[in-house]
């Protein structure tokens, strides 16, 4: 970011100077070197001699049968090896246990433009395109669904048999709380409808393979991925080997940001090939084909109902969203309750009643991407505070603070909130912003808009039912001084790496040069569940400390037998130990482990870390706990040309509540990173899909799968930002610290809105912002209509009966008052998979039978 | 990730020896390959072989210092708005190079692979496959253009920024083949067709662009505005560039403006000539020449922004461009990207 006027890190207060020996300093990241370099190895630089090389043939039908694959010209091309189909590989698999509705290669079904088919291995990747070009597939078109309307009014044919209704993945309804009283002791009731579109990661490294095969059943695959334990668990599902054998290793990533978090099925491929071949074999997958993956933002339609009492504060909200998810599961079902679960997190919200529902259609599938399922409610909210404000009579940053959640408390749907230091992140942008002398009286044309958020620092439950640690960390130390650390966490460029070496580090008190990284190789280090949801600076920091600070005693029982001193007197900085009270006795950090080694032998230590168990006890209660949240404020400052709607950001600022910043200058990263891709989506970026005419073509494509005509910002576009760390130590994270790399995204699509609405009068109640829709608003305020641009309703849905759940308030128990399933509930635990469940639901269903 | 076809590169050193190749058939010629790489990796463009022009000796040369400017066909975008006399002369030209691409491209990417660039569409500008996902496209292997239907003609877009600029400011262009050589007037290489957008026959290459020295700064006032999603790296969606000559008492002589990316080809705007001449530039007259050119385009659903939008800001970018001709102060706000171009 060429222009970011970010306070430097010093600036920033010196609480921890004395404290700590590294937390809270400017270090260089442990892989910065390596990646400027060149020397960091990337999946697409693995390489080994004899590589075979994989093409997909993917599908150029939306929806369709598979009547006859011919593969015969592929095959006699010179330097094709072999070739793979769906029927070689029939094992379901999926990120959910509740949705493994994928396969390696499609069978039967083709479910959208780009789902795979088939694919061919040759001794160039030439070849390879060159023989996936010459497969003949004969499809059978099945009706094909654009949208979730489409899937509403199109229950056959489905597709997936195992959605809730017809073309409908998942529905839901959760009741905390007397919502319509709430409603009726409402001064203001504002019910307004949104849109929030679709977009990529558009992470700029393309996903890449390589497989290797030891045996006829032990292979290993380097992958770009995220989450290589769910790879690992999902390689188990499809290859039909032993976990044991399949090693996975995550490879460095180029950004990710939830676009490798689901494992994918070229994953599977290259590793079946791999074995099948028995050669190294290699996919990297063109820019195209990674928005056929996708698994980014949920294009989300929303009806957002909120009473307001005459001083601002909020009595009652009703949330309805619908989810556009795209032909598979993903993380779908998890999304859904994103879209509502952590509406109650910033503002205090009595009663709430939270409906959704997830249309499957016949595009590239939905998932998680920054943000996860809440940045469009979360636009929806503050774009509605907005509104209340104006009708209120009350300035919008001071509406905000009148409803601040207080911290350490229990919100109405059962999230347990830890620190908050939004009230210190408002005033920061407030005061930065110049928002009480310029807000609303900048000259027609420029605006300023606030918005605010708040996000998880890691999802509280693992993606799969379990009691184990969802992080583990193993430390190996010897007489050479050097400390290993061995760790599942994979590094997608937000500096994971080195928070696990800092946190090390700092316990032991030695040079983070001094620490070994060994990460994300799931035969070699400890499971940690992976970067998403923010969570490894908390889990992978909590895991390490515990590991560090067991390696830590150690060292000082017998450091303190042999100097004779208490081992609490021992500090460990600077690469020595010595006692406090005598700094000049002390040795050096390799001699006090000599001396541990030769009283305890081999040294090694483990940490791991569980989550806090969350109080909600509600089916859906397992998505939006986290053991605390981040918050985030930011001031947009834009102007508009009201001859064209062409607007300018001219200026962020943003404040971002990060509990502690273990390294400030990383954690700047973040925010400016968030910010960055917040306004991408707020301004231009869309996937979007073009249908052709029905009666000519039943195509339904991706409308530009390519880095050019995807808009994305450049540097150019890139508005000056100031950044404000706000400090609230919070207890349940390492030193203190909270997530930094999703939450500050939040705030900026709503903040723009809000602003053009300061600017212009025109609310654009839909992102991307286009100037035409600019133009628009100010076409209809110019002609006396309202000047509002935005969806004009909400889809029909029967959500079905809501769980009742009494809230905190109430004196409920986390649990629904009304649920029929609950007694399954137990069947649940122990089943990992869709398949197990449902055996046991059927068992279940069949013993009630014959004892009643 | 994209792979090019086998091809039969060759790097002729004489231009003689490049016109016998591409007279044998099946040839593309290409200068940086900006466009025609990606476009055979994309299988849209083929050819078994590609006769490259950048070996030739001289065929770079930028002779800015006599009244007519002479630029070689192989001089790169980026040494055009590296030179002095160039951008002191031509400035509305220097800007339009400026704008095309990003630094990378504008380093490989030439000014004659500039003005010959391949008209641009979002149903042509696809891979292989994506392209079968539609059963192709009129202008490539297919039988309808599917951003207009019921055509009988390809409705893809000239994408050229350096095109409309240079027609505006009346430059030439020297065609070579084995038998002959020509120059003609640069708005006479395009024709207002998808496919066959260039009047260049197969046989020849284009070598030099002249413009003359009574469109440069001294003599005419020029400017050059770009719509576009971004501040770099986006082709065109829009661009207006416009060139007057006055005499003595700001009574305009002669006047030329073009329209880009909103046609198959540069767009002239004969209102331009037939308002301005014999007048002095007033916004009425502005806004009159504004109005003729919005009727006179044809923005299609093929690019970037909504297509109605894209109308309206014809309006809006020719106003822009003939206020900075006419020296009157800009409207309130320009869009930033068009400020940051040099």
């Amino acid at each position: 970011m060429a222009k970011a006027l970010s306070k430097p890190p010093e600036e920033q207060g010196d609480a921890t100077e004395t404290e700590f020996n590294l937390v809270g300093k400017p270090f260089r990241r442990v892989d910065g070197r390596a990646k400027v370099t060149g020397q960091t190895r990337f999946a697409d630089d693995v390489h080994f001699p004899r590589t075979v090389y994989v093409k997909l043939v993917r599908s150029t039908v939306p929806h369709a049968r598979i009547r006859d694959i011919d593969l015969s010209a592929a095959l006699a091309m010179d330097g094709v090896l072999g070739t793979l189909v769906g029927a070689e590989m029939p094992d379901s698999f999926g990120i959910m246990p509740v949705s493994e509705d994928e396969h390696a290669l499609a069978i039967d079904t083709v479910r959208f433009v780009g789902d795979s088919v088939a694919a061919v291995a040759a001794v160039t990747e030439d070849i390879a395109h060159a023989a996936a070009l010459a497969v003949k597939v004969e499809y059978e078109p099945l009706p094909t669904i654009a949208s979730v309307a489409e899937a509403l009014a199109t229950p056959e044919p489905q597709i997936h048999d195992y959605a809730d209704e017809g073309n409908i993945h998942k529905k839901v309804s959760l009741k905390f709380g007397e919502v319509e009283a709430g409603f009726e002791e409402a001064d203001l009731i504002l019910e307004d409808n949104f849109f929030y579109e679709g977009s990529n990661h558009l992470a700029l490294e393309q996903h890449s393979s390589v497989a290797v095969a030891e045996d006829d059943d032990r292979v290993t695959v380097y992958s770009s991925t995220q989450c290589p334990h769910y790879v690992h668990r999902a390689l188990t599902k499809t290859l039909g080997i032993p976990s044991s054998r399949i090693r996975v290793i995550a490879c460095s990533n180029g950004g990710a940001f939830g676009g490798k978090s689901d494992p994918f099925n070229h994953e599977a491929v290259v590793a079946k090939l791999a074995l099948k071949l028995g050669r190294p074999v290699k996919i990297t997958l063109t820019r195209e084909e990674v928005f056929y993956c996708h698994r980014g933002r949920h294009p989300v339609q929303m009806n957002l109902k909120t009473g307001f009492r005459q001083d601002g504060t909020m009595a009652s909200q009703h949330l309805r969203t619908t989810l556009d998810g795209g032909a598979f599961g993903s993380y779908g079902v998890a999304s859904t309750f994103y879209t509502g679960a952590l509406q109650t997190t910033t503002y205090k919200l009595p009663n709430y009643w939270f409906e959704s529902a997830r249309a499957f259609t016949n595009k590239p599938p939905c998932g998680p991407k920054r943000g996860h399922g809440t940045p469009q409610p979360r636009f929806a909210y503050e774009v509605q505070l907005d509104k209340a404000a104006h009708e209120l009579g009350i300035d919008p940053a001071e509406l905000r603070l009148r409803n601040l959640v207080e911290p350490n408390t229990i919100t109405a749907n059962w999230l347990r909130i830890g620190t908050i230091g939004l009230k210190e992140c408002i005033d920061a942008v407030v005061k930065g912003s110049g928002w009480k002398a310029r807000y609303g009286k900048l000259p027609e044309g420029r605006g300023l808009g606030i918005a605010c958020s708040a996000y998880m620092t890691g999802a509280g439950l693992p993606i799969y039912w379990n009691h184990m640690p969802q992080s583990g960390v193993q430390i190996k130390l010897d007489r050479s001084g050097n400390v290993a650390v061995f760790c599942g966490e994979t590094e997608i460029g937000q500096g994971s790496d080195s928070v696990l070496a800092v946190v090390v580090a700092e316990v032991l008190g030695i040079d983070i040069r001094d620490i070994r990284l060994c990460v994300g190789d799931t035969d070699l280090t400890p499971v940690d569940l992976g970067s998403y949801s923010s969570r490894v600076t908390l889990m992978v920091g909590q895991a390490a400390k515990q590991a560090a600070e067991r390696a830590r005693d150690k060292i000082s029982n017998a450091v303190s037998e042999h100097m004779e001193v208490p081992a609490e007197s021992l500090v460990f900085t600077g690469g020595r130990v010595f006692p406090a009270h005598d700094p000049d006795k002390g040795i050096a950090f390799n001699e006090a482990v000599i001396i541990a080694e030769s009283r305890f032998g081999t040294l090694g230590t483990t940490g791991s870390y569980i989550p806090p168990r969350s109080p909600g006890r509600f089916r859906g209660a397992g998505v939006g706990p986290s053991p605390t949240y981040s918050y985030s404020a930011a001031v947009l400052e834009v102007e508009v040309d009201p001859k064209t709607g062409l607007y300018d950001v001219d200026k962020v600022w943003i404040a971002h509540d990060i509990g502690r910043a273990l390294n400030p200058v990383l954690a700047l990263g973040q925010i400016e990173g968030s910010v960055y891709m917040g306004l991408g989506e707020a301004m231009m970026e869309e996937q979007a899909f073009r249908r052709l005419p029905k009666h000519l073509s039943s195509s339904l494509v991706h409308k530009f799968p390519s880095m050019l005509e995807y808009k994305s910002p450049g540097f150019h576009d890139m508005p000056e930002m100031t950044c404000y760390m706000i400090e609230t130590d919070d207890e349940r994270g390492p030193y203190g610290a909270k997530e930094a790399g999703q939450g500050p995204l939040l705030p900026i699509t709503p903040a723009l809105a809000n602003a053009i609405f300061d600017a212009v009068g025109v609310r654009v109640d839909q992102v991307p912002i286009h100037p035409d829709l600019v133009l628009k608003g100010l076409h209809a305020q110019a002609t006396g209509h309202e000047a509002r641009v935005g969806p004009a309703e909400f889809p029909d849905i029967d959500f079905g009966e809501p769980l009742i759940v009494h809230t905190p308030e109430q004196g409920g128990d986390g649990r629904a008052a009304n649920d029929p399933k609950a007694k399954r509930k137990s069947l649940r635990s122990s089943s990992g998979t869709m398949k197990e469940r449902d055996e046991a639901l059927k068992e279940h269903s069949s013993a009630t039978l014959t004892t009643d | 990730m994209l792979r090019l076809p086998p091809i039969n590169l060759q790097s002729p050193e004489t231009i003689q020896e490049a016109l016998k190749l591409i007279a044998a058939g099946d040839v593309r010629v290409v200068a940086g390959g900006t466009d025609l790489w990606p476009n055979m990796k994309r299988r849209h463009q083929k050819a078994e072989t590609v006769v490259s022009l950048m070996s030739i000796p001289d065929l770079d040369i930028i002779d800015s210092n006599s009244s007519d400017i002479r630029i070689g066909a192989t001089a790169t975008l980026a040494d055009i708005i590296r030179d002095d006399n160039i951008r002191d002369r031509f400035p509305a030209f220097a800007k339009a190079v400026a704008s095309i691409s990003s630094p990378p491209l504008r380093n490989m990417g030439t000014i004659g692979g500039n003005l010959c660039v391949d008209t641009r569409c979002n149903y042509y500008n696809q891979t292989e496959e994506w392209r079968r996902s539609i059963d192709f496209c009129l202008k490539e292997e297919g039988e309808i253009c599917w951003v207009a239907t019921k055509s009988p003609r390809c409705w893809a877009h000239t994408a050229s920024d350096s095109a409309p600029m240079l027609c505006a400011l009346d430059a030439k262009v020297r065609l070579a083949s084995v038998a002959r050589e020509r120059e003609l007037p640069l708005r006479d290489f395009y024709v207002d067709d998808g496919i066959d957008y260039l009047s260049r026959q197969p046989d020849e290459i284009l070598t030099e662009v002249v413009v003359p020295g009574t469109s440069d700064d001294a003599h005419c006032r020029s400017a050059f505005w770009k719509l576009r999603r971004r501040g770099s790296i986006d082709f065109s969606t829009l661009s207006v560039a416009a060139a007057v000559w006055t005499d003595d008492n700001n009574v305009v002589t002669r006047a030329s403006m073009y329209l880009g990316a909103v046609g198959s080809a540069p767009i002239p705007v004969a209102e331009a000539e037939s308002v301005l001449v014999g007048n002095k530039i007033t916004e009425h007259g502005i806004a009159r020449i504004a109005r003729a050119a919005h009727k006179i385009a044809r923005p299609m659903d093929n690019t970037d922004f909504a297509t109605s939008w894209r109308g309206k800001m014809i309006e809006q970018y020719v106003t822009a461009a003939l206020r900075e001709v006419a020296g009157l102060p800009p409207l309130r706000m320009q869009p930033r990207h068009t400020l940051k171009v040099l």
